[in-house]
């Protein structure tokens, strides 16, 4: 329902009022080179256009010559009354609106199909590239941010292209047509209708010109708006903790007006366009109508083609009108797709190095060389960290927030690779490794537990397509999960909508920890995996673990000891070294790092 | 809708010069062709300069008129839609501000903050429609079958043809078409969902390597949205060439039947070239009121969404006799006498049941409990967050419904799970808790939180901008500035919902510590997982299930409590294996 805006611009033909007339001051940087590209994509149904070029010929044609044959069957027929004659001509007049309606009606379904079928694979490969692209993009460009190109930009895209850029076309046809016809029937009372146009699309420019400038200000405020609203609503739980309604509710009332006072401007000047080019034309009607009836005494226009060049009059408005509004629509369009491009033309993840080979059959020795990484090259996050992890061993990591646990699991299954140094499993570098086949060979668990909408049953295979529903059990039942996924009202059938929104934070986890048992890796992966699971669940679910992974290599990320207490090695990370490593045990004697943040025994 | 009126209070004069200069507009505009039919059929007929230069000038003034009263239009139907639209957001975000613990839940923050800007944008839209285009269309088309039937009856009766054709047609489009669009959004959801769940599943699609599989899911999802876009858009595009149908066939009726009139004498070329324009104003007003409509029918749902938050009842509110007494907060006894809970009167099961203990002022009392045993429940009764169910809690003896809701809530402070910061600097948010807070209080406050130390490691300490723009801090330091805002209201009662998760345990001893030495009066209540954070606490509450299973102290419950004994125990494996 929140899309209802969205939605209205898209239900309404452009042609067509109430669709707000939206003046932005969106432009694109170089429209050339994004129409060209669009060009690239209309292009593999060039047929169909050539098609739609046509129809809109017929059509645009049909209504230029009707009007025009007011002129002859005024002076020709009904004046010198032939009836006969006028009886041909009203069939020839039928005839040509009708099938210019029929052009009109295939034509613009015709369009619709096009652009949506553009649409359709622009989205298609925006969504590819988006599975192409490494990890860092997204750490670095907000959901939010790519969401909007995939809702706001294609929709104008997919807006201008099933009106806009038609009605461009039939609009500068017919004004150019109507031209013409004008000058045939008279030149004079053309140039007085040429004046007028001319102080329209003067008069329309100055008013785009200030509207622009009032609707960045109206942009601006309504972003402070939204950000309040946002914000204090989000946290409102806290505003009525802390007994802060007065001073949000002073805020607001400030931002509020200030809107206000920005938002009518632009409405104003938005609002005013249509009614004042309306009027504008109807000025154009009355002095065309005083001047033609004086041509029609002394220079002898005669009646027809004054009616044929009134009714021009009255058309010419229309398309001059809409040139400027879909000229507007056009640019955002531009703007949205220019975005769009900019997202395909991202570098996608490095393509395995030729000769690259598969990891099959892995033990599991891994090794860390001296490895030094930041996620911005001036940062440095892991500061030359070496370790070696032998097969079948569980190796824990701790230490505070930022210390560079996370990172070393995001190297290791190559979400990033190394600034220096390297990483070998089993003795290869992973970077000679086929990354699909690394990343198959390494379940992950994150904290973060998001799932997909799909039903409880899916969502688990996510982890082995091809598992039977028996597996997927088995797996669940390994992982904890079994028990109270039996309590959901359908069971494995149950549909998770909304990120699993109505499980807690604990039974995402175990739906997480049954998704990677299933795919049953070669080695395990477990950031913090079970940071929201009580610790009495969590005692039976890594007694199913430790069988799972007999023999198989496996790090836990963990701030609870508990977690952690029974790994074969502990390494203590502090600053992107590793500061501490051995058994629990040996650790705890050590009396250090470790022994300080797990006992809490400060004082 | 009468609640929506006072919101157009201030903008009164507005509201209605809007309409009455339409109405001016339309006068001016509607006589144009029929002056312009005199100067054809008088003015060139008897060949008179003065009547066309005299007729002409009156159509020029007329529309000089209508200029002028359309800019004024839009001038006042900008202020009153623009105004109503502000005046609705501050009711709405005032009225958001009275909401309890229990509203706010129903109306969960994402959809009241869509209905904050998107909704009211969409009323403001339609206000601004109203105020011209649903007066000017049934005008136009009103005064212009007026016309026409007086410039020629039986040629009248063409539109009396043309208008239900048209009507019917518009109908019919729109009745197939609209519940395409409904279908089209269904569709336009799925994508989105799939386009979401992607990116915030970003690691676990790449680490399963699923590339392939999600774009092959796309593509049916992608594929469905276009083919439900092609039936929609390819009704709703029928309009304009159906509407230019029937307008050109008008015509073309008009010219024979008015061509034939004319070759019989009884009507005039000029007449017949006003009347060709008046059937054009007519079916053209026709659309415009269609459409005015539909996007009408689209508004409702805003308006229903406004509504239902206006409307919605506040729950917690301050009695008369609260706000008479006045009284506060003063020693901090807490006391809960056979309290139950539940969220929706009529929901079946009390997520509180039969709960009664009693902290002491100064004391620091701990609860403790698997997840989902609602625990933060319990503790949002005291500053009445929520009201109880059955029961009663009292603070200094006190119901605590006899306090005026605000003199409680600063006294009892609740640093609550979603630990929300608000972008400004680290002092404006810490000032939360205390607007006039010296620059010692602060630094005190935040060094007993134990944030100090950090903040001033910050570029620009306790000046550093948070949240956009600014750094971005870890979870624990985020706990951390949560109590030292909290702290710096200086409590009487200070309860903390599980605030130190993310903070290590050394820090967290060491806030306990600064706790002890200097909030020795304030009673503290912390609800924790970790026991090695409550073991040191006067009074530790078990809850399970909604029921109290223990209450002691730690020793105590260790002896007499199986289910504490349990949580201890698997938190505690390290003294066995460790020695």
């Amino acid at each position: 329902m929140n899309t209802a805006a969205g939605n209205k611009t898209r239900l309404m033909p452009a042609a067509l009022p109430g669709r707000r007339g939206r003046i932005s001051d969106e432009k694109p940087k170089k429209p050339g080179r994004v129409i060209l590209r669009l060009w690239s994509y209309l292009k593999r149904q060039r047929f169909m256009l050539i098609i739609i070029f046509i129809l809109m010929l017929i059509n645009t044609g049909s209504t230029m010559t009707g009007a025009y044959l007011l002129r002859p069957i005024i002076n020709n027929y009904i004046i010198p009354h032939n009836i006969r004659g006028l009886v041909e001509m009203i069939g020839l007049l039928a005839g040509i609106y009708i099938s210019g309606s029929i052009a009109a009606i295939f034509q613009n379904r015709l369009m619709i199909r096009v652009a949506q079928k553009t649409v359709f694979i622009i989205r298609a490969e925006l969504f590819a590239k988006l599975q192409a692209l490494p990890l860092k993009y997204f750490d670095s460009h907000s959901h939010g941010e790519l969401m909007s190109r995939f809702t706001n930009d294609v929709d104008t895209i997919s807006d201008s292209l099933n009106t806009s850029v038609l009605q461009l076309f039939i609009s500068t046809i017919s004004v150019t047509g109507i031209f013409i016809l004008m000058l045939c029937i008279s030149p004079l009372l053309t140039m007085v209708t040429l004046a007028v146009v001319s102080l329209m699309f003067w008069v329309a420019g100055r008013i785009i010109k200030k509207s622009r400038m009032f609707f960045t200000n109206q942009q601006n405020a309504m972003g402070t708006m939204n950000g309040y609203v946002e914000e204090m609503i989000t946290g409102q739980k806290v505003v009525t903790v802390f007994c802060y309604e007065q001073t949000a509710a002073g805020n607001f009332e400030k931002i509020n007006y200030d809107l206000r006072d920005k938002a009518t401007g632009a409405q104003l000047f938005s609002g005013i366009m249509m009614p004042v080019m309306q009027n504008l034309n109807t000025i154009n009607f009355a002095i065309t109508a005083t001047v033609g009836g004086l041509l029609a005494i002394f220079s002898g226009l005669d009646l027809g083609g004054l009616a044929a060049f009134l009714q021009y009059t009255r058309q010419f408005g229309r398309p001059v009108n809409e040139i400027s509004n879909q000229y507007n629509s056009l640019q955002e369009a531009l703007a949205g797709a220019e975005r769009i491009f900019q997202v395909m033309d991202e570098i996608p993840e490095k393509a395995d190095l030729p000769g690259a080979t598969a990891l099959t059959n892995t033990r599991g020795n891994v090794a860390f060389n001296e490895v030094v990484f930041g996620y911005d090259p001036d940062t440095v996050i892991l500061k030359k960290i070496s370790f070696s992890v032998k097969q079948g061993q569980k190796i824990a990591l701790v230490g505070s927030t930022g210390a560079g646990k996370t990172t070393i699991l995001n190297l290791l299954s190559r979400f990033y690779d190394v600034q220096s140094g390297s990483i070998t499993i089993d003795g290869a570098d992973i970077r000679n490794l086929q990354r699909s086949s690394l990343r198959r060979s390494v379940a992950i668990v994150l904290q973060d537990t998001h799932l997909f909408t799909a039903t409880v049953m899916e969502n688990i295979r996510y982890g082995r397509l091809e598992a039977s529903d028996e597996e997927v059990i088995a797996a669940s039942t390994l992982a904890g999960a079994h028990s109270f996924i039996q309590r959901l009202p359908k069971g494995y059938q149950t549909r998770l909508e909304n990120d699993g929104g109505n499980l807690s934070q604990g039974q995402r986890q175990l739906l997480n920890i049954s998704r990677a048992t299933i795919a049953n890796p070669s080695m395990m992966i477990m950031d913090e995996a079970t940071s929201s699971i009580d610790t009495r669940t969590e005692q039976i679910i890594q007694k199913g673990m430790d069988h799972l992974m007999a023999g198989r290599t496996s790090f836990v990320i963990a701030h609870r000891l508990s977690t952690v207490h029974n790994a074969d090695e502990i390494m203590v990370l502090e600053h992107g070294e590793i500061v501490e490593r051995g058994s629990h045990s040996d650790l705890l004697k050590l009396k250090g790092r470790y022994y300080d943040l797990y006992t809490g025994q400060f004082d | 809708m009468r609640q929506y009126l006072p919101f157009f209070g201030k903008y009164r004069k507005a509201l209605i010069l809007a309409p009455a200069l339409v109405i001016l507009d339309v006068l001016c505009e509607i006589v144009q062709p029929e002056l312009m039919s005199k100067i054809v059929d008088n003015g060139v007929g008897q060949k008179s300069m003065s009547y066309i230069l005299h007729t002409g000038g009156i159509m020029l003034g007329l529309s000089l008129v209508a200029i002028t009263a359309n800019i004024g239009n839009i001038y006042y139907s900008s202020h009153a839609s623009v105004g109503f639209a502000a005046e609705l957001r501050k009711g709405l975000y005032n009225k958001i501000l009275k909401f309890s613990f229990s509203n706010l839940d129903r109306l969960s923050s994402a959809s009241l903050v869509t209905r904050m800007t998107n909704d009211i944008n969409i009323l403001q839209d339609v206000t601004m429609m109203s105020l011209r285009l649903l007066i000017r269309a049934p005008l136009m088309l009103l005064f212009a079958v007026i016309i026409a039937v007086r410039i020629n009856a039986g040629l009248a009766s063409i539109i009396g043809v043309a208008i239900p054709v048209l009507g019917v047609s518009i109908y019919l489009i729109l009745r197939k078409g609209l519940p395409f669009f409904e279908k089209v959004q269904k569709k336009l959801d799925k994508v989105n969902v799939v386009i979401q769940e992607n990116l915030v599943n970003v690691r676990v699609v790449k680490s399963f390597v699923r590339e392939d599989f999600e774009v092959k899911k796309f593509a049916c999802t992608n594929d469905e949205l276009r083919e439900m876009s092609v039936k929609a858009s390819g009704t709703v595009v029928l309009i304009m060439p159906v509407m230019q149908l029937v307008m050109n066939l008008s015509i073309v009726a008009i010219v024979w039947f008015g061509g034939n009139k004319i070759i019989s004498g009884s009507f005039q070329v000029g007449q017949l070239m006003s009347f060709i324009t008046y059937i054009t104003q007519i079916l053209m007003s026709l659309m415009m009121l269609s459409m005015t409509i539909m996007s009408f029918s689209r508004a409702g749902a805003s308006v229903q969404r406004t509504t239902e938050v206006l409307k919605a009842k506040v729950d917690i509110i301050d009695s008369p006799a609260a706000v008479n007494e006045d009284l506060h907060v003063t020693r901090g006894k807490i006391e809960f006498e056979k309290v139950f809970f539940k969220y929706h009167a009529d929901g079946s099961e009390f997520v509180l049941r039969n709960i009664s203990f009693t902290v002491l002022p100064g004391e620091t009392a701990a609860i403790i409990g698997a997840t989902g045993s609602s625990k933060s429940t319990l503790v949002q009764l005291i500053p009445r967050l929520y009201d109880v169910t059955l029961g009663r809690v009292l603070v200094d003896d006190r119901d605590v419904r006899d306090y005026p809701v605000k003199n409680l809530r600063s006294a009892a402070n609740l640093v609550i799970q979603q630990n929300e910061l608000f972008s400004g600097s680290i002092r404006d948010n810490l000032k939360w808790g205390n607007v006039t807070a010296t620059e010692k209080e602060i630094i005190a406050a935040s060094r007993d939180a134990q944030a100090h130390d950090f903040i001033m490691t910050l570029p620009r300490q306790y000046d550093t901008v948070l949240g956009q723009g600014g750094v971005n801090l870890s979870g624990g330091q985020k706990q951390r500035i949560c109590i030292a805002r909290a702290i710096l209201g200086r409590p009487v009662i200070l309860i903390l919902d599980d605030s130190t998760s993310a903070v290590d345990v050394a820090t967290e001893a060491a806030m306990r510590q600064s706790f002890r030495n200097h909030l020795a009066g304030t009673t503290v209540l912390i609800i924790a997982q970790r026991i090695s954070s409550i073991q040191a606490a006067d009074k530790i509450i078990l809850v399970d299930n909604g029921e109290i299973a223990g209450i002691g102290r730690h020793d105590e419950l260790m002896k007499n409590c199986m289910i504490y004994r349990e949580i201890y125990l698997s938190q505690q494996l390290q003294k066995g294996t460790a020695g």
